[in-house]
């Protein structure tokens, strides 16, 4: 079997034996860096049924799927992308406590054959985890087009383990990779030990030697390389299992220290990105260089990075992207609304039998749920997908970077923030990708305040359509000073630190249908596990609690804030406590309270812009809650409700005085 | 001319030519509040001691000389500026003057004193960016760490931060300052030492600089793209 490892092709081996029942025996890794096709190389190993859930205990998203292969069940792990192992971040802590503790049996690297060197120091890292590994070069296209030859044969040679070219995009190599795998299910290829310069590896030997026998679960060699590196749990680790070794490392780093003038940690970066360079010039030759022709990717980005065309291009896709949502949304929602009543009636029914009620309220909640998620959530994703895959929306990033300072947040939060027009929760959940914790939090934060699908539906169906669109756009734009002034002080107020942004700048190119199709469906599929439940059960238990005769106690005890404070009618309590559970549904609970859908001949003009602001910035809906408690925890969650709902009722009681004195 | 004269010039000298390219005889008076009389006997002192190549009627340029002599001081001027707002909590309005006074008679030692206790700021309180020390140090961990630097020897090329590079130029990293975290994270991204980059475009109003190093590109926010030091390169391309 060992024969065949440095011949991706050979297919004469003999197969592992079919498992006979159904279940997934192996499990493979996916690892790499972002923008290497990643995920694409996950997706066409897999198909589209894909488990999404979190790494226990971390807010970090697991993708999982299952590929079957000549007759192996494999379970296809896809770890998050990083570009290192050596700093801490959760996703690098959870990707290298998986490769150790949890043995998948192959370790799949994917790395971009257009930049084999930067992508090879993660190898080198990877492969300092001794696990079977194997290397899908991805991207060939990509190389070819830069001019770019590599020697496959020879990379596999030098590194000791099958190395496929791919291009995952196309699905072109992905039989060859799963063949790949399943062969290497038996066969186990080790990566080669490729030695560091000579001062560093003598310490890591003498390190290695009085090391006991399997400390922390790790390889000898990886725990001799962290403990040089002063990696912090390493070294807390070997104080307690190996003093000897820990005592001895720190001298060992303090050499190093003292020969290079820098950390000992950046010494082995840059011995790995050495071996790196040294790997790269032997298998890589440049057929045309590609310094001095102006590539596409460079002059698209004279366009989408100019001080002007630039920023009107942004304004104009973020402009489309709404506009688009919007027209498409509304129409695909009424369809579904019209066709959805024709089964049963949805308006929170607050009368009537339990099991009317709660067939009602779980009806109403399923409703709501769909008629938000399909028609405007699914067409804001897939075009969102189009602008992220294609690598317009790293440039926006870029150029927004500056304006995103002034709220303590960087270039990356714009990803989020836009999200959050079409539904807050998947917004919440997508400021991951932000390293600070501050940042994070932040982000989400001001997240909760962007006007999402159903707060423009509020203010366009009450503000807009019976006061006039002048004050709508106000309401906007109220929301919008709010989120800067908010964010700024925020910013200033939240302990920690802000980090700024490093962000690699992919190639652009003509986004991949499967890609952007399934980015979307996984999207979609995640936001409706948390928002259905969310909806139904909040939607039972609201109209219920008003079916048990607690309508009117709840109107009375909230009519000193909707009565003194916002001047509004005392029913107006109610039909607050009905938008917790989706904001739209105030229209909903206002027209079923009131019996008329006329809204002006039951409330002023005041009362409408009042409730209006009122409605857009109160408590955010009951599955953002749930969101932000499940990235941040309770407390933070409901701070955040609380402080909104405090600022809305000041807001509006400001707003009702003084629009009393012009209107 | 004393030599607290003669740095007020070069410093001068510096921040007009880095503004209009080179230095008139009228800009240096306006900027000194001196009569141009008095420059025009400066810049000939100056220029018979080498540290400016004059022209009469056009103006002077920095000699190499002039040039580190300048940074040296402005080096100094901008960390005092750090340490008198952030250490001695003085209002930064009045800080510039006050740091004016005090750069003349900075030794080496003490510079590298301040710098270490500032934690090697990249920025002096009114946003201009502070020269690399003249140390012949690849990283700052050395002097952070407490370590004893020998302070009396220099490097022997100049260095200057990859946000100052033309967009198109070329470098070779010597030097990344700042704590160790700032490095690692920028060494992981292969900006490692002695690696050659290259500036690709600036971003108005200090947005983040676009730079190519091996093969890939990556857009990194302005402050911390400042840490960054190489010795430029003279090809040029793009």
């Amino acid at each position: 079997m060992m024969g065949c490892k440095d011949c991706g092709d050979c297919t004469g081996c003999s197969l592992p034996v079919p498992l006979p029942d159904g279940k997934a025996e192996y499990v493979v890794a996916l690892a790499g860096n972002a923008n290497v096709g990643k995920s694409a190389t996950f997706n066409q190993l897999t198909g589209v049924d894909t488990d999404i859930g979190n790494w226990p205990g971390k807010t970090v998203e697991r993708v999982e799927g299952l590929l079957q292969h000549r007759g192996q069940r494999i379970r296809v792990i896809d770890l998050p992308g990083i570009y290192s192992i050596t700093a801490l971040s959760t996703e690098e802590q959870i990707s290298r406590e998986f490769i150790a503790h949890d043995h998948p049996d192959v370790v799949v690297n994917v790395v971009d054959a257009s930049a084999l060197e930067r992508n090879l120091f993660f190898t080198l890292q990877l492969t300092e985890l001794e696990s079977p590994m194997i290397l899908a070069v991805n991207q060939m296209d990509l190389a070819t087009k830069k001019g770019i030859a590599l020697d496959i044969r020879k990379l596999s040679a030098l590194l000791g383990i099958p190395v496929i070219p791919t291009i995952a995009i196309q699905g072109k190599g992905i039989s060859d990779l799963s063949d790949a795998i399943v062969l290497a299910l038996s066969a186990r290829p080790k990566p080669h030990m490729l030695p560091y310069g000579k001062e560093v590896e003598e310490r890591i030997r003498k390190i290695m030697e009085i090391l006991p026998a399997g400390a922390g679960g790790y390889p000898p060699r990886w725990t001799a390389i962290k403990l040089l590196e002063a990696d912090s749990d390493t070294i807390w680790e070997a104080k307690r299992s190996a003093p000897d070794a820990a005592a001895a490392a720190e001298i060992f780093r303090n050499e190093l220290e003292r020969m290079h003038g820098e950390a000992a940690a950046t010494v082995l970066s840059s011995e790995r990105y050495h071996v790196a360079e040294k790997i790269v010039s032997e298998v890589m030759e440049i057929r045309t260089p590609g310094d001095h022709e102006i590539s596409l990717t460079e002059r698209i980005d004279r366009l989408a990075l100019h001080p002007v065309i630039g920023y009107l291009l942004l304004i104009l896709t973020i402009g489309g992207l709404l506009i688009w949502t919007f027209i498409v949304g509304a129409w695909i929602s009424e369809i579904l609304t019209v066709f959805l009543s024709g089964i049963a009636p949805v308006q929170p029914l607050v009368k009537g039998s339990v099991t009317d009620v709660i067939f009602n309220g779980a009806w109403t909640g399923f409703v709501a749920a769909i008629t938000l998620i399909l028609p405007y959530v699914i067409p804001f994703y897939l075009f969102l997908a189009l602008i992220e895959d294609s690598g317009f929306l790293t440039r926006f990033s870029l150029m927004l970077d500056r304006g995103m300072h002034k709220m303590g947040l960087h270039g990356k939060a714009i990803i989020p923030l836009v999200l959050g027009f079409g539904c807050t929760v998947p917004a919440c959940l997508s400021c991951r990708i932000i390293e600070s914790p501050k940042q994070k939090f932040l982000a989400a934060f001001l997240v909760t305040l962007v006007p999402c699908s159903a707060r423009t539906i509020v203010i366009l169906g009450v503000v807009a359509l019976f006061v006039n669109i002048w004050w709508a756009l106000a309401l906007y734009l109220i929301d919008f000073v709010l989120i800067i002034v908010l964010g700024r002080l925020a910013f200033r107020l939240l302990p920690g630190e802000s980090v700024g942004m490093i962000m690699e700048m992919p190639e652009y190119h003509v986004p991949s249908v499967p890609v952007v199709l399934g980015q979307t469906w996984q999207r979609t599929k995640s936001l409706i596990w948390i928002v259905l439940p969310a909806y139904i059960i909040g939607s039972i238990a609201i109209t219920a609690a008003f079916a048990a005769g607690l309508l009117e106690p709840i109107n009375t005890l909230l009519s000193p804030i909707t009565v003194i404070l916002l001047g509004l009618p005392a029913l107006t309590g109610a039909v607050f406590v009905f938008g917790i559970i989706r904001k739209e549904m105030t229209i909903l609970a206002l027209a079923a309270l009131f019996g008329t859908t006329i809204f002006s001949t039951v409330l002023s003009p005041v009362q409408l812009i009042v409730f209006g602001l009122v409605a857009m910035l109160y408590a955010p809906c009951i599955s953002t809650i749930l969101a932000l408690a499940r990235e941040f925890g309770w407390k933070q969650a409901l701070s955040i409700a609380v402080l909104e709902t405090a600022l809305a009722i000041a807001l509006g009681a400001v707003a009702f005085r003084l629009l009393g004195l012009v209107m | 001319m004393t030599s607290e004269q003669l740095e007020e010039y070069l410093e001068s000298i510096l921040d007009i030519e880095a503004k209009d390219g080179i230095a008139k005889t009228s800009a240096i008076a306006r900027c000194l509040k001196v009569a141009p009389a008095s420059v025009t006997e400066a810049l000939q002192v100056l220029s018979e001691k080498g540290f400016v190549h004059y022209e009469p009627y056009k103006g002077a340029t920095l000699t190499e000389l002039g040039r580190e002599m300048a940074q040296k001081v402005k080096r100094r001027h901008r960390l005092l500026e750090v340490f008198l707002t952030d250490v001695l909590h003085i209002s930064r309005e009045n800080v510039h003057d006050e740091a004016c006074r005090m750069e003349h008679t900075l030794s080496d030692e003490t510079e590298c004193a301040l710098c270490k206790l500032l934690k090697a700021p990249a920025r002096c309180p009114h946003g201009s960016l502070i020269e690399a020390c003249n140390l012949p140090v690849e990283s700052c961990s050395a002097c952070l760490a407490g370590k004893e630097t020998d302070i009396a020897s220099t490097r022997d090329k100049p260095l200057i931060p990859v946000t100052s590079l033309e967009p198109g130029q070329k470098g070779t990293i010597a030097f990344i300052r700042g704590d160790n975290s700032v490095v690692q994270r920028l060494t992981d991204l292969g900006l490692t030492l002695k690696t050659e980059i290259q500036l690709i475009r600036k971003s108005p109003m200090l947005g983040p600089v676009e730079i190519g190093v091996r093969k890939t590109r990556l857009a990194i926010d302005h402050a911390i793209a400042d840490h960054i030091f190489v010795t430029a390169l003279l090809e040029k391309a793009g």
